[in-house]
């Protein structure tokens, strides 16, 4: 049980910041309401009204989202590989460069087809 | 100091060529300009798939590999070899008929009979995606038999699965039932493979490893009180296989799919994807599971019995000739399953081995065939599906429809063709147990063979003893790639009908080496 003395504290702690944090930003904050700061947060759909039959939203947060997956998924290994790095040598280092190259290639044929023009 | 593991390049190297050409092939897609991608893809497309299969002929000259290779992760053993070289040979010709480009959609984004979609038209705008998409998947199905490590096989299943639902959705014509196609594809497939990887969880809390080797191993010593994570362990991972080889109860995926799907797509997925699916079965069944056949047994009979019974019977209503091959698929795979069947400690494996990797071959080769003619018939919108289409196609065509009847000839294994072979070759090692229920297993494969051979006869009665329509379908001049296909698919099927015997030969000596054990 000791063993899961820390997380049990990490977790008491994140809590407990989180729902400070949230609780006190009313009373803290400033308040200046503009029409920007009213829209919906971040995914540029308005949820209401809806529209009729469920209507069309723009694909360009998906392309964006899946994008970051990518290279959040690259960064996940990457970690790892850099606290190891002086124990795993050069196999190590051939591994991911590889990997990175294989990354860049999604990369260069999203940046060609356009996939990080916004418009 | 970790020591770094140790690879056998030259035992990976056919996967390593086709992944590849694959990634050199997003590059092309990437920097080439538009007019030149076909002309770069279809010649590295083909060189890859041939030079992979030299290597696989090399490495067979060689001597096969009696050590798992990659950390014991992927086993290139005799049974490997012979799979991948049968993928390969199907992938090259399902590649040619990808080759004809009156197949693919424009643009699969745009919605069907929208501006967006004439503007991709007008602009000659074309998904040469296709070919490293195709690469990527036939990469998936080569690792998915050979690898000997579930996770590995988890690895090895999505990067097979996850092109062919793309593919799935750019027929040309018919866009909403392609994109259905993929649809369904895709959240079905999901779902199974979520089902195989929970097996995997629940095998390795059996096994302590997900190697397959481990697993046996540790189902050789026995004992323990897990037997709920093996019991149930074992029937996730059935699920999440047999739903790609398409057996009932998991086969409503299939027609769906083989009709919406472009038509040399759906002859990719008939013929390699059930082949590499095969090969995984065959893998964790008998490799990981062979010691515990008393517990798979009695439930895969039950799937055996009801995916032949099931697939002849449902054929036999259908009004489409893709749908009609996807059950005739079904069909088949309940055959294939009758050869899975007879494993065990009996020694009746090299001998069920060598039957099933032999039907793999014949089956593949005749369905490539099949559906290179389908493509053929065609209407004002597209080819021709619906069965009264086809009605007469004998007068107006002889040649073609002669062919299509000997395919569909060898798919009921009437002698002669390549079909039975396959099938006397399967039935002969489950009869040969000298098991009763193994035996009567065989009977009700025989009697769903000749209820199959009801609608592949009823078709041919179609094509040549009835009167062709006026407005009856066109049949297109076939280009070059497809005259190959369908030559090469013929001759294959006659030759392995009258001398069977040099690619049992080469089975037999394939399934000697077994798998890695």
């Amino acid at each position: 049980m000791e063993l899961y003395a820390p997380i049990l504290v990490l977790a008491v702690l994140g809590a407990g910041f989180a729902v400070f944090s949230v609780s006190i930003a009313p009373f803290t904050g400033p308040k200046r309401w503009n029409r920007a700061k009213l829209d919906a947060y971040e995914c540029g759909i308005d949820p209401t009204p809806q529209p009729i039959g469920g209507g069309r939203f723009p694909l360009k947060y998906m392309i964006t989202a899946m994008l970051f997956i990518v290279f959040d998924i690259e960064i996940i290994f990457l970690y790892p590989w850099a606290v190891a790095f002086d124990k795993l040598g050069v196999f190590g280092l051939v591994e991911m460069v590889l990997f990175i190259v294989t990354v860049l290639v999604a990369y260069a044929y999203v940046w060609r087809r356009r996939g990080l023009d916004w418009d | 100091m970790i020591t770094a593991p140790t690879i056998e390049y030259f035992a990976l190297a056919p996967l390593l060529i086709i992944f590849g050409a694959a990634i050199i092939g997003v590059l092309v897609e990437a920097f080439a300009p538009r007019y030149l991608r076909r002309a770069v893809h279809v010649p590295l497309t083909l060189l890859s798939l041939v030079g992979a299969f030299a290597l696989v002929i090399l490495q067979t000259v060689r001597g096969v590999p009696t050590t798992p290779a990659a950390m014991g992760s992927v086993a290139v053993d005799g049974p490997t070899l012979f799979i991948w070289g049968t993928i390969l040979v199907l992938s090259f010709v399902s590649v040619l008929l990808i080759n004809d480009e009156e197949q693919f959609v424009p643009s699969a984004a745009a919605v069907p009979g929208s501006a967006e979609e004439e503007k991709a038209i007008t602009e000659g705008a074309a998904h040469t995606e296709v070919y490293p998409l195709a690469l990527f998947a036939i990469g998936g199905m080569l690792l998915f038999p050979a690898s000997n490590d579930l996770l590995i096989m988890f690895v090895a299943l999505e990067v097979m699965s996850l092109p062919l639902y793309l593919l799935c959705g750019l027929a040309r014509r018919r866009r909403l039932l392609s994109q259905e196609a993929s649809v369904k594809y895709f959240l079905l497939g999901a779902f199974s493979s979520a089902f195989f990887l929970y097996g995997t969880a629940l095998l390795y809390g059996f096994a302590g490893t997900v190697d397959l080797l481990g697993i046996r191993e540790r189902l050789a010593v026995g004992g323990g009180g897990t037997e709920t994570l093996l019991l149930v362990g074992t029937a996730m991972l059935g699920v999440g296989l047999l739903f790609k080889i398409g057996a009932a109860p998991f086969q409503a995926w299939k027609p769906d799919v083989y009709q919406g799907a472009p038509t040399p797509i759906t002859a990719l997925m008939a013929s390699g994807t059930l082949v590499a699916a095969f090969g995984a079965v065959l893998r964790v069944f008998w490799v990981a599971l062979g010691n515990d056949s008393w517990n798979w047994e009695p439930i895969m009979w039950g799937v055996a019995a009801l995916t032949m019974v099931a697939g002849s019977i449902l054929a036999i209503t259908q009004t489409d000739i893709k749908r009609m091959l996807a059950y005739s698929s079904i069909a088949h795979a309940g055959f294939l399953l009758v050869g899975v069947m007879a494993v065990g400690e009996r020694g009746q494996n090299a001998l069920a081995l060598s039957g099933l990797l032999f039907y793999l071959v014949t089956y593949g080769i005749t369905t490539v065939g099949a559906f290179a003619i389908v493509t053929l018939v065609r209407d004002p919108g597209g080819e021709a599906w619906h069965l009264s289409r086809w009605a007469g196609l004998g007068k107006r065509s002889p040649k073609l429809a002669g062919l299509f009847a000997f395919f569909l000839l060898a798919f009921a294994g009437i002698p002669l063709t390549s079909g039975f072979f396959g099938k006397y070759a399967v039935f002969r090692s489950a009869v040969a147990l000298g098991e009763a229920w193994l035996t009567g297993l065989v009977v009700l494969a025989v009697v769903a063979s000749a209820a199959a051979a009801f609608f592949y006869v009823r078709v041919i009665v179609l094509m040549f003893f009835s009167d062709p329509s006026a407005d009856g379908p066109t049949v297109v001049t076939p280009s070059w790639a497809t005259s190959t296909v369908v030559g090469f698919s013929a001759f294959a099927t006659v030759a392995l009908g009258v001398f069977p015997q040099p690619v049992l030969d080469l089975a037999e000596k394939a399934a000697k080496s077994l798998f890695v054990q």
